[in-house]
């Protein structure tokens, strides 16, 4: 038993070296919690921290990238052609993985901050995000990720801010990231990584929980659960008014 | 002013809402139309998720249908008969429309067909219509009166006759019970109304006078709208209450005005203006499909 514990113990220490960095983050975020209420117009999220250090700074820039991931979701994209002169929806493609909100802000360019197969192996870029299924019946599905990013950054859904995070003394850092008022509610999730010389040497996650309040929360929860109470409260809703306008509209006139 | 829509999942402007709402409103009550051929693609384009721009639609014309139907009540211009036998005619049509809709589904390519015919359909609607108001405006405005056509046709001369006294008509329930079964099966395919297509086929099938249409239109409309909107409500959750009653409070408003409008113009008139909107719609889906497209992809909800 004891001897178990020792080797599992030196499997520990050997297996992660990196629990044993010189650098590591401490950081904060000006809020986790995001309430959408009926008048919410978007928010603003300020992300901060410091790098931890138990030996003196090594040689060269830090690099830091800061990602908000929102809930992914499942996606049918569809693409327009021109068959017999007119455009229809012919090819789709079914994208398994996509978040629904995706800002990414870094320190610098972010392919000085992070080299390309960090960024493969750890999904920190846009591209990087999106995971297509295989498909036979197109020739190529890279341009239907390619359309997923360019409608969702039209939308200001998805948006890449290099330069966005301000490090001061290679040891604080802080930026700013803002969250549309179309946003959808779910569990979203901020990722710090440090970087240098191309390479992640510390990295920290946290969350922030995007949930409706209120009337919001009031009017899905009885849409999705009372659904037959709802519709017809959604008719009463119409006949009133209906009638309502109606009403009002004589008496206004004879008087 | 902004307010978040809890299903449709976005942020819009209220005020921008109301006044599509009025315009929709104005001319439900003129012309005796739903208007989702106009608020759909304006919904598309706020940011709605086209689900939920339907769905919603739908409660809204209900609210603005029933507005404008009282209004043309208390002028006693609503064949509720007619607008019943409509009525039995349409569920059968929605009944058909869906099997066909899903018949041609399977074979494929059916949104091209389905479009195509559309445009072409209310091209001719629409011009015959277009053509036949601006003679009967020309004429009345050469300063003959236009002696009220009762044409005799088949519509005429085939067996189970009811009297529609609304209408001021004498005719077999066969014509009506067809109109509405036609309507209803383009209405399935379409996801749309049907007002359109029902207004110009009562003034010209079953020769009901102009302004009894319009209301007659609208009390049949109600119904409908009604059960897409439950449907909807209970299926696909997609109806967003906050965004109806946005859009119904213009709506509302816009119907009775429309109403006082309608009932203030000539038949002709009237009759010229409809055909003018037809043709619109039908362009717009004609150049829909002939114009590319800044964007050609598009995002849906996954699953399929």
């Amino acid at each position: 038993m004891n001897r178990l514990f020792q080797l599992l113990a030196a499997l520990f220490t050997f297996a992660l070296p990196i629990q044993a960095q010189a650098e590591d983050i401490v950081a904060g975020l000006s809020q986790n919690a995001v309430q959408i209420t009926a008048t919410f117009v978007g928010s603003e999220i300020l992300i901060f921290g410091a790098v931890k250090r138990d030996a003196p700074a090594p040689e060269g820039d830090l690099g830091v990238v800061i990602v908000v991931e929102g809930p992914s979701h499942e996606i049918t994209v569809r693409r327009k052609e021109r068959r017999m002169g007119i455009w229809v929806n012919t090819d789709s493609v079914e994208v398994q993985r996509a978040p629904s909100f995706y800002a990414i802000a870094t320190s610098g360019p972010f392919n000085e901050v992070i080299n390309q197969d960090v960024d493969g192996a750890m999904h920190i870029s846009i591209p990087e995000s999106i995971r297509i299924f295989q498909s036979e019946q197109v020739d190529d599905p890279e341009n239907f990720a390619k359309a997923v990013i360019r409608i969702r950054e039209d939308a200001g859904l998805y948006a890449m801010n290099e330069g966005a995070v301000h490090v001061t003394d290679n040891t604080l850092f802080d930026t700013r990231v803002q969250l549309p008022a179309n946003l959808t509610e779910g569990a979203y999730k901020a990722r710090i990584f440090l970087a240098r010389g191309g390479e992640i040497i510390a990295s920290h996650t946290a969350d922030i929980e995007v949930s409706k309040v209120g009337i919001e929360r009031w009017l899905y929860n009885l849409a999705h659960e009372q659904a037959l109470i709802y519709g017809l409260m959604s008719l009463a809703i119409a006949i009133a008014a209906g009638w309502g306008a109606s009403t009002f509209f004589r008496f206004v006139l004879r008087s | 002013m902004q307010i978040y829509l809890p299903i449709a999942e976005v942020s819009v402007n209220a005020l921008l809402l109301l006044g599509l709402g009025g315009l929709v409103g104005v001319l439900s009550g003129m012309f005796g139309v739903g208007g989702g051929f106009l608020l759909t693609p304006m919904l598309f384009f706020i940011g709605i998720p086209p689900a939920v721009a339907v769905a919603t639609e739908a409660n809204q014309i209900v609210a603005s249908s029933f507005s404008g139907v009282l209004a043309h009540l208390r002028r006693k211009t609503v064949d509720i008969k007619m607008g019943l036998v409509l009525q039995v005619g349409g569920l059968i049509g929605a009944f058909l429309g869906i099997q066909l809709f899903n018949y041609l589904k399977a074979l494929g390519q059916v949104d091209l067909l389905v479009k195509l015919s559309y445009v072409i359909f209310l091209g001719i609607v629409g011009g015959l219509m277009f053509i036949e108001s601006v003679r009967a405006l020309m004429k009345t405005r050469g300063g003959q009166t236009v002696p009220t056509r009762r044409r005799h046709n088949w519509v005429h001369n085939l067996p189970i006759k009811m009297k529609f006294r609304a209408s001021g008509l004498y005719i077999s329930a066969i014509p009506p019970l067809m109109v509405g079964v036609l309507v209803g099966i383009l209405a399935a395919i379409m996801g749309v109304g049907g007002g359109f297509i029902m207004v110009p086929a009562m003034i010209y099938i079953l020769g009901m006078p102009t302004k009894v249409v319009v209301g007659t239109s609208l009390f049949q409309i109600i119904l409908t709208t009604a059960f897409t909107t439950m449907m909807h409500a209970t299926t696909n959750y997609t109806v967003d209450v906050a965004l109806a009653v946005l859009l119904l409070i213009g709506g509302v408003i816009g119907a009775q005005i429309g109403t006082r409008i309608g009932v203030k113009m000539k038949a002709e008139q009237l009759r010229v203006l409809l055909a003018m909107m037809v043709l619109a719609v039908c362009i717009k889906l004609g150049l829909d499909l002939l114009i590319m497209p800044s964007e050609l992809y598009s995002i849906g909800a996954g699953g399929h």
